[in-house]
């Protein structure tokens, strides 16, 4: 197919794409994470996990040939990384963000040097679904190449609005974050909740690794991971701590990213990469702007070490 | 007289034969026996370390007792695990809140329930909540997070998550302490009238002379961890109570006023502020606090006390209006609070006034430490200095500390109160703004704290006592303003207040 001139509509275009593209790691990542904020605990080492993430399910799966197999092992990995810190940190007087620090390089050194043999071969993409087929433009029917990962995201960030709402265990997350003593009262053990929420918590970020290495971009390096996984803990925050808003939110971040390429692409040749920060200037504008001198931050689990 | 171990309704009986409780060296609980009928109200008196508390974590569960036997509905129980207390229909009410505060009260009401289920329908979940709410004597709104509730309303949450809960043996601990006295009528009666039908037994752990005797039906006194004495109340005198209770009868101190010339220090005017939920508005059109004077704040709590306090100490921004001190602007600067010698003892003063971490000395330093001779600011911190200081604030306001260095955290509530009086009242004090000085305390602390905010007023100091018990408010003030919804609504002279006409102030309607 002739690609067709569709001039500056290719910028909201391809920033779409972007978002839909880019936006799926943080989508797990930030959920993730909202899962481990919820219950009280804050886990900085996503970025290890993240990255940890891309190289086992890049390295799975080439060896069995099968993407969905990688899925599920960067994922058993991710959850065995945020077991461990969970475990570090139902510790008395352990930190959980000098243990996340700590996490996040040990998981990034150790996917460096497991990762080595897996630079150079190809490993299967992931399958993306085709949502452009009504459109005869080619630009179009590129942006909207949505990967399956993406669709799970959306619907993952609905099921966990649901849960946190309506269901024993999100309750119980709920109760272990907000109060550690009206927790005990009730008989819940803390450090058991914080644990497995740690635990999926990094299990989300593990699959949202495995998209940055069998998707976007689809190759397994040491610089697969730009930040993706700290951005997403600030995202967490913007998102107040919603299921549903981090989801939002990670499409936004998704389409800032992708602003520097878009204009690169309809021949803005000078200062685009002034635009490859949008996503970190915005991120300090969002935060200012929702914050407020009068009120503390609303919806923060009141046990996070952030907020106490 | 004879007692049942169960009501028709489900009410249970518990005695506690023997009890023992020793930590280390120290007994708290020596050999009680108490025994509370089904379906009765059952009223544990006792001072400050007397051993209530200990007595009731034992028969909770959450202490083992040393010795003792424990019979729940007639039969010996061993409470190894407050779980086991909860199986038998064994339900604790705290001082401290253990509602969630961003959970809803719904949603604290279902997760509260040990058959929670996994996955929650909320829709006929809320239909048995309001059939539920339907049968209770009061409510309270559902909705919203607990947070957002005053206290008052959190406590009757606390009473009703119990009875939702199907407990049949409840135990208050000062059930009233944080509600107004029509509140605490209102509630208490209601309790009263649950144990009565026999659906439930009730221990209520109390200070309060007057519920004892308006709603008990029993009571026993602890003192030292002893048992001193009980029984019918009805067949028992107040003067029995509190001599049993002090030892002897309480003092109550005469205290004197001495009148001082009266000139007007602090004046609001026009204040406008948000409310703590953000929802409301706080506007304080005309008050002005003299020197030699007590102006009482009353109200009901959550209707802009906590938020006036904040706006005095700085703590909340306010949008309009103006706060002068002696003619001058005043925006609660440390160097401003300073020179114009203005204290505060806020509500709950472990979190508004103290650095928990920090040692009971450091704390009671907290207004001296960068003071340098002759008035300037000092660099370097004087050890010496602070552990004088201490020394002397510890003893002349008695405060209960196992030494200087310890946490303040670690203290009791009382002497964390005591702790921080000592220190706002030392040294020149020209305007003290307290907030629930009293709260949670006992008769001989309260006392002791009166009387030095009276020797304080009597000196000269203008004393602004914001207040939720209007026993204290009418004991020490000269002039009374009451707070509704955000604003002053009533004002009267100690010699023309009327409890009743302030109560319905109080409660919005003037």
């Amino acid at each position: 197919m002739e690609p067709v001139d569709i001039g500056l509509w290719g910028v909201p275009l391809a920033i779409l794409g972007g978002a839909i593209r880019v936006s799926t790691p943080f989508i797990f990542v930030s959920l993730g994470e909202c899962l481990t904020e919820r219950s009280g605990r804050i886990n900085l080492g996503l970025e290890g996990t993240l990255v940890f993430g891309a190289m086992s399910g890049y390295a799975a799966a080439y060896e069995t040939g099968s993407p969905f197999a990688g899925v599920l092992v960067a994922a058993v990995f991710g959850a065995m990384f945020g077991l461990l810190h969970g475990w570090l940190c139902s510790f008395r007087g352990v930190n959980d963000i000098a243990v996340g620090i700590a996490m996040m390089l040990f998981g990034m050194g150790l996917a460096f040097f497991f990762g080595k043999p897996y630079i150079q071969p190809v490993a299967p993409d992931l399958p993306a679904l085709s949502l452009g087929w009504w459109s005869d433009i080619p630009q179009v029917q590129a942006a909207l190449q949505v990967n399956v990962l993406f669709i799970a995201g959306g619907l993952l960030a609905l099921f966990m609005a649901w849960m946190f709402r309506s269901t024993r265990v999100g309750l119980t997350v709920r109760v272990v974050g907000d109060s550690t003593d009206a927790a005990r009262a009730m008989g819940l053990d803390p450090d058991r909740v914080r644990l497995l929420s740690t635990g999926v918590g990094g299990a989300l970020a593990g699959v949202g690794g495995a998209y940055l290495s069998l998707y976007y971009p689809g190759s397994w390096t040491e610089g697969v991971s730009s930040g993706q996984g700290l951005m997403a803990i600030a995202l967490v925050i913007f998102a107040r701590w919603n299921p549903v808003n981090c989801f939002w939110a990670a499409l936004l971040f998704g389409g800032a990213g992708a602003l520097g390429p878009a204009l690169q692409s309809v021949g803005v040749s000078e200062g685009y990469y002034l635009f490859f920060a949008a996503p970190y200037v915005l991120t300090l504008a969002l935060l200012v702007m929702t914050s407020s001198p009068d009120r503390a931050m609303q919806g923060a689990p009141s046990e996070l070490s952030l907020t106490k | 007289m004879t007692r049942i171990d169960k009501t028709a309704a489900g009410a249970i009986g518990v005695e506690a034969i023997n009890m023992t409780m020793r930590f280390g060296d120290f007994t708290a609980l020596d050999n009680v026996s108490i025994n509370i009928g089904a379906g009765t109200f059952h009223a544990l008196l006792g001072e400050n370390g007397a051993g209530k508390s200990t007595l009731v974590k034992c028969i909770m569960g959450f202490y083992h007792a040393t010795s003792g036997q424990l019979l729940v509905a007639g039969r010996e129980e061993h409470m190894t695990d407050p779980k086991v207390a909860q199986s038998l229909r064994l339900g604790m009410v705290y001082q401290h809140f253990t509602l969630v505060p961003s959970l809803t009260a719904a949603e604290n009401l279902v997760i509260s329930r040990a058959d929670a289920p996994a996955v929650i329908d909320w829709r006929s979940e809320r239909r048995r909540l309001d059939a539920f709410m339907a049968t209770m004597p009061f409510s309270v709104p559902l909705d919203q997070p607990v947070s957002r509730l005053a206290a008052g309303e959190k406590q009757k949450l606390e009473i009703l998550k119990q009875l939702y809960l199907g407990n049949r043996f409840l135990i208050l601990d000062e059930p009233t302490s944080v509600l107004t006295p029509a509140e605490a009528d209102e509630v208490l009666t209601h309790v009263r009238g649950l144990t009565q039908a026999g659906e439930i037994t009730v221990l209520m752990i109390t200070h309060k002379f007057r519920e004892v005797t308006a709603f008990a039906d029993e009571v026993s006194i602890l003192r030292r961890g002893k048992y001193v004495g009980g029984g019918r109340v009805d067949e028992m005198s107040i003067d029995e109570m509190s001599r049993a209770m002090m030892g002897e009868a309480p003092q109550i101190s005469e205290r004197t006023r001495h009148e001082t010339d009266r000139q007007p220090i602090l004046t609001l005017r026009g204040i406008r502020a948000q409310d703590r939920s953000g929802l409301k508005s706080i506007e304080i059109d005309d008050v002005t606090l003299h020197s030699g004077e007590i102006l009482g704040i009353a109200g009901i709590s959550g209707n802009g006390q906590m938020e006036l306090m904040e706006i005095l100490t700085g703590q909340r921004r306010t949008f309009g209006g103006s706060i002068t001190v002696n003619g001058r602007p005043y925006a609660a600067t440390r160097a401003e609070a300073r020179a114009h010698e203005i204290r505060y003892l806020p509500e709950e003063p472990l979190r508004n006034a103290c650095a928990p971490r920090m040692s009971v000395a450091e704390n009671l330093a907290f207004r001296m430490f960068d003071e340098g001779r002759g008035g300037g600011t000092a660099f370097w911190k004087d050890g010496r200095a602070i552990a004088r200081n201490a020394v002397s604030l510890i003893d002349g306001f008695r405060v209960k500390t196992t030494s200087p260095a310890a946490r303040i955290a670690s203290l009791s509530g009382g002497n964390v109160q005591r702790a921080v009086l000592g220190r706002e009242l030392t040294g020149g004090v020209r305007v003290l703004i307290v907030s629930n000085p009293c709260f949670g305390l006992d008769f001989n602390a309260v006392s002791t704290i009166r009387d030095r905010l009276i020797d304080a007023r009597n000196s000269g100091t203008a004393i602004l006592l914001i207040s939720e018990d209007l026993d204290e408010i009418m004991e020490l003030s000269d002039r009374i303003l009451v707070m509704s919804e955000g604003r002053v609504t009533y004002e009267t002279p100690i010699a023309t207040a009327n409890v009743a006409e302030i109560g319905q102030h109080m409660a919005g309607h003037g």
